[in-house]
């Protein structure tokens, strides 16, 4: 989780925010040397990290886990990356201030604030009691539903428009969404009946029933922008991803909303569907929308297109059939798990052994999805040796980041 | 105009919303929060764990126990988790902050592919067993799906005519003569640890039920919570 998280998502995020906060700002990226060397810190940062974990240094916190001497480094790293980000968004010669601009400014903004208040009052001067458990979902809510959110949804609100050859179809509505998911989305994510006062779980839940608002937006604004387009699809290999994404942000944002209900987290909370909806987002939603990305933006870096483009598409079938197989399992299995866990009559064992069916055929999903991701590799190590660069035993996560840096 | 510092501050004061709502303000309401006397016993509750168990809770936390075992009962009549008998508080409200106070890091969990351990040490009070439901889950619960965690033991050979050591887990029936499996510090640091967990005290916010209904839990471990000094919550 880690490694997706902070070793390709988020860096993958920042170098696409990166490029796209060049272009909309028509200007050269600012201050390059010091993003270069943020990209190797943070790699260095997320390695060391991952190795503590293995170790047995983790943190114990959920999604917090790579102890000090990997998160000292991850932050460090993000800090000089978001310096030349914000000096390339300040050097923009195109005054016009975009959707995608705004959510890039948050982002950049606000991971440092909740990175840095989750380290300081969890791992340094940790706070007491269940507090720590507030906390941490705090911090894991305001990175998955407001920080990937803001970057795949400013990703698909730049993308989607220059793919289809036709305006975004309302600007004015996704700086609604920018509004309502900063406002609605940023309340924690407590589940009901935690250990905390009732008052936590309460706005929480009001928090992420709310965003269904953003969510609805962002789909009525991708449906729009794409209307009778649909078709381009066939062309562009790289909307079919946006495409993909969109729809897995509006069914995990709709599944996030729904299970903090009472009602509903009284059976599904501690279920395999937990894992299911944030699986939807991270990779259906996040991830495949930055693959989208970046087979858009390294050829236009080096120059040259993929060697085979037909792999693209591959890669996209491979990493969509995988993302469905996985989470639709898992999903179901984690009702049916919440159902048998709540009628005591059963015994424990025998419900967790049910599941095992559903685990087996989930996991088959993440195998199609590993394969999407070697293809992936594989596709940017074929460009990355046609362009004659020497670089490829690096680690790839690491090239492509370090490729649309230099751009 | 230049919108860019408004479009900033606006920013700024949404998100600070949402920091100052649930990361200020509950450190406002419970950062503080000290021990409390318990309705059961009258002592101060929690008390802290001791050497053993506390170094069992890095080894607890150093092998990712917490992904898949969780440690808060929700509510009784919500959802299973008081019906399954791991809640040990003749209460509405089963877990509180308090009995976190002294844990770092707290690890509630988010996900159950074992059972809730908040009060495991109640349910299994004989340290060997949980020795050897560490070393070989099935052997305790035929169906379990929890991974061994034999390397926090050691297989010695015996010599001809020797005895196992006083220390070794009785696994005669699990197959292997002329063998000890002997456990480790970390083995015994986390059995402590297990041991150490439960969460039955009765507090001001675990008000006791004031039905008179026979207990639907026979085997609950404090057995004071029908006397009558205790059925109104103290101001």
């Amino acid at each position: 989780m880690n490694a997706l998280i902070y070793g390709f998502a988020m860096q993958a995020g920042l170098g696409v925010l990166l490029w796209m906060l060049a272009h909309l700002g028509r200007t050269r990226l600012q201050a390059g040397p010091p993003i270069i060397m943020g990209a190797i810190l943070w790699n260095m940062g997320v390695s060391v990290g991952i190795l503590g974990i293995l170790a047995g240094d983790s943190t114990g916190y959920q999604w917090l886990e790579m102890p000090r001497y990997g998160s000292m480094q991850i932050f460090v790293g993000y800090l000089l990356i978001g310096v030349g980000a914000m000096l390339t968004l300040h050097n923009r010669r195109e005054r016009r201030f975009s959707s995608t601009q705004l959510f890039a400014l948050a982002a950049l903004f606000w991971f440092a604030w909740i990175y840095a208040t989750a380290q300081m009052l969890l791992v340094a001067h940790p706070v007491r009691g269940a507090l720590q458990f507030e906390l941490n979902t705090w911090y894991v809510n305001n990175l998955k539903n407001v920080w990937f959110a803001f970057i795949g949804l400013g990703a698909a609100f730049y993308f989607i428009p220059k793919f289809v050859q036709r305006p975004l179809y309302s600007h004015y509505t996704s700086t609604f969404i920018f509004w309502t998911l900063t406002l609605f989305g940023s309340w924690a994510a407590v589940p009901p009946a935690s250990p905390l006062p009732a008052w936590m779980p309460t706005i929480s839940g009001m928090g992420a029933f709310l965003t269904l608002v953003p969510v609805l937006a962002a789909a009525s604004n991708v449906r729009w922008t794409m209307r009778g387009k649909f078709s381009a699809m066939k062309e562009c290999r790289e909307l079919k991803f946006f495409w993909f994404g969109a729809l897995a942000y509006i069914l995990a944002g709709i599944a996030g909303a729904v299970m903090l209900l009472s009602g509903v987290s009284r059976t599904l909370n501690f279920t395999w569907f937990i894992p299911a909806q944030t699986e939807l987002f991270l990779y259906g939603f996040v991830a495949i929308t930055l693959f989208g990305a970046i087979y858009h933006i390294v050829p236009r870096l080096l120059g040259i297109g993929f060697p085979k483009p037909g792999m693209i598409c591959l890669n996209f079938l491979l990493s969509a059939i995988g993302v469905l197989i996985y989470v639709l399992p898992l999903a179901v299995g984690g009702i049916k798990q919440g159902h048998g866990l709540n009628d005591a009559s059963k015994p424990f064992a025998e419900v967790m052994l049910s599941m095992l069916m559903f685990l087996r055929v989930s996991t088959m999903g993440d195998l199609l999805m590993a394969l999407g991701n070697v293809l992936l590799l594989v596709n940017l190590l074929s460009i990355l040796s046609r362009a004659g660069k020497t670089s490829a035993s690096a680690a790839w996560a690491a090239n492509t980041k370090d490729l649309e840096a230099r751009a | 105009m230049n919108p860019g510092p408004l479009l900033f501050l606006a920013t700024f004061f949404t998100l600070a919303m949402s920091w100052f709502g649930f990361v200020l303000a509950p450190q406002l309401q419970l950062g503080n929060q000290q021990r409390v006397e318990s309705k059961t016993t009258g002592d101060l509750y929690p008390q802290m764990r001791p050497g053993m168990a506390r170094q069992g809770e890095q080894v607890y936390r150093a092998n990712g126990c917490n992904a898949c075992h969780t440690q808060q009962v929700r509510p009784k009549g919500y959802g299973g988790d008081y019906a399954r008998g791991w809640g040990a508080r003749d209460a509405m409200v089963q877990s509180v902050n308090e009995d976190y106070l002294y844990d770092h890091p707290a690890m509630l969990g988010t996900q159950r592919v074992g059972p809730d351990l908040a009060n495991i040490g109640l349910r299994q009070t004989n340290a060997t067993m949980l020795l050897v439901h560490l070393y070989n889950p099935q052997f305790v619960m035929p169906k379990s799906v929890m991974p061994p965690y034999r390397y926090l033991f050691e297989k010695h050979k015996l010599e001809v005519g020797k005895q196992p050591s006083a220390e070794a887990l009785p696994l005669d029936a699990a197959g292997t003569p002329g063998y000890e499996v002997v456990p480790t510090d970390a083995a015994r640091q986390l059995a402590a640890y297990l041991l150490s967990l439960h969460s039955d005290q009765l507090l001001f916010e675990t008000p006791p039920l004031k039905t008179n209904a026979p207990s639907v839990k026979p085997a609950q471990p404090a057995a004071t919570t029908n006397a009558p000094g205790t059925n109104t919550p103290a101001k």
